[in-house]
């Protein structure tokens, strides 16, 4: 019987977030290796475990992975959330990235220097209403299925709804004009496996408060 | 019969560099648009051809790809880059990830401040030395073949001779403490379809000048 995998990072969102949410997702249940201090990832590194020096690692199936896409990728075949053919997987493709992209400036905004924070506040919800949120609405009303690609849940689906989370989490009405998505949002909730990861006590992380960034930069010294 | 691949993106390197260089090792022939005018961009995206309104964007097999990475995945699947099976495929995603975090710094360089520019000369050294060529030398010195994965060409190889030529451009010694390294440039190098991208009159693009720079903020800058 196959261990659990085994996720190496600092208790927060970051980069591993979408990692927890896609095996939560597939019913996957995972532990967690949390790196509390300096001297915690040092170990990591000195042990040879990161092969780029860096985490999120996973440990699952004798392999050490690194590189949060690579991670994802062998998560999303292995668990058949990967679409069935080429392209269905270059349509997943896109639309991962096109999320990512929307996710990587919600996840640096906290570490925004305050003169610029509401600047980069106003470029999010616009990048978000103008040009992440639509693309997805308009492929969800182009085919009028339940989900974004082949009628079947697939790790799109999960890292889009997982980011309107976070754009929800900002500000609430930054969706109101995405009736598609708020559906899409509903259904994938509704699933039993990320509505278990939806209630308190899961693994899921809270957004970045000011004592856990304080700690997240001790650790990765930025 | 297939028609020829489009890239659409200005005359230069940039996101669309490592596209250039898998199709060519693949020995695809490809046509490519290049944008010069902010009227040509619009006009791409006012015809709703760019999905988040972005390039790189591939006109492939009646798909109009956008994302970096995306692409790079359809290009691998399609001809033969990724391996043999799931593991070596994502043996081969994390050592391309890893290249293109290297790979970043050389594209966004051209694009930082002058007085910054001869510092992350510096910074991307120590990056690819300390961090990123010791990992594929130990990876060649341990199973002494030519390629990175699975003994035969895959995007990893592609991605990391993009980057070691790349980087040689700026600091031409950079590989003098990596033997197994500098031997693999030369192989690889020797491929026939990467040999033909590397004589004048390819496909490939000279090093970022001051004028890409100046077509890229005419293009881009809000």
């Amino acid at each position: 019987m196959a261990a659990k995998p085994k996720l190496h990072y600092f208790n927060g969102r970051g980069r591993m977030e979408s990692i927890r949410w896609l095996l939560a997702a597939a019913g996957v249940e995972f532990e967690e290796q949390l790196i509390e201090s300096p001297k915690d990832l040092e170990k990591l590194k000195n042990d040879g475990l990161l092969m780029f020096q860096q985490v999120p690692m996973v440990e699952i199936d004798g392999m050490k992975l690194v590189q949060s896409r690579a991670i994802l990728n062998y998560i999303a075949f292995k668990y058949n959330l990967y679409g069935k053919d080429m392209k269905e997987r270059a349509l997943i493709d896109m639309y991962t990235e096109g999320v990512a992209d929307l996710n990587e400036l919600i996840m640096h905004f906290p570490m925004c220097p305050p003169g610029e924070k509401d600047a980069k506040l106003t470029q999010i919800k616009e990048r978000a209403t103008n040009r992440y949120l639509p693309a997805f609405e308009k492929v969800l009303k182009s085919h009028g299925q339940d989900y974004l690609v082949g009628n079947k849940l697939s790790r799109a689906d999960v890292h889009v709804v997982e980011v309107l989370y976070y754009v929800e989490e900002l500000d609430s009405s930054l969706t109101a004009n995405f009736p598609l998505l708020k559906a899409l949002k509903a259904r994938v909730s509704d699933l039993p496996t990320v509505k278990k990861f939806l209630q308190p006590g899961s693994q899921r992380k809270p957004p970045l408060d000011e004592k856990a960034l304080a700690e997240a930069r001790k650790v990765f010294k930025f | 019969m297939d028609s020829r691949p489009k890239l659409h993106y200005p005359n230069g390197r940039g996101r669309m560099e490592s596209i250039r260089w898998a199709l060519a090792a693949a020995g695809v022939e490809f046509d490519e648009e290049f944008l010069e005018t902010r009227e040509q961009l619009q006009r791409l995206q006012n015809g709703n051809h760019l999905l988040f309104q972005q390039v790189p964007m591939v006109e492939i097999d009646g798909m109009k790809l956008v994302q970096t990475r995306s692409i790079l995945h359809y290009i691998a699947e399609k001809y033969h880059l990724f391996g043999s099976d799931l593991k070596e495929k994502t043996l081969i995603d994390m050592y391309v990830e890893g290249t293109l975090d290297l790979l970043e710094m050389i594209i966004m360089h051209p694009f930082l401040k002058p007085d910054d520019q001869q510092k992350e000369v510096v910074g991307m050294t120590q990056k690819a030395v300390l961090r990123y060529f010791p990992v594929f030398e130990k990876i060649l010195r341990d199973h002494g073949q030519t390629f990175l994965v699975g003994n035969q060409l895959s995007l990893a190889d592609v991605i990391l001779l993009q980057t070691i030529l790349a980087l040689e451009e700026k600091v031409p010694h950079i590989l003098t403490s990596f033997p197994y390294l500098q031997e693999f440039s030369v192989k690889i190098s020797n491929i026939p379809t990467i040999r033909k991208f590397l004589e004048p009159g390819s496909k490939k693009k000279p090093p970022p000048d001051d004028s890409y720079v100046r077509t890229v903020y005419t293009l881009f800058a809000p």
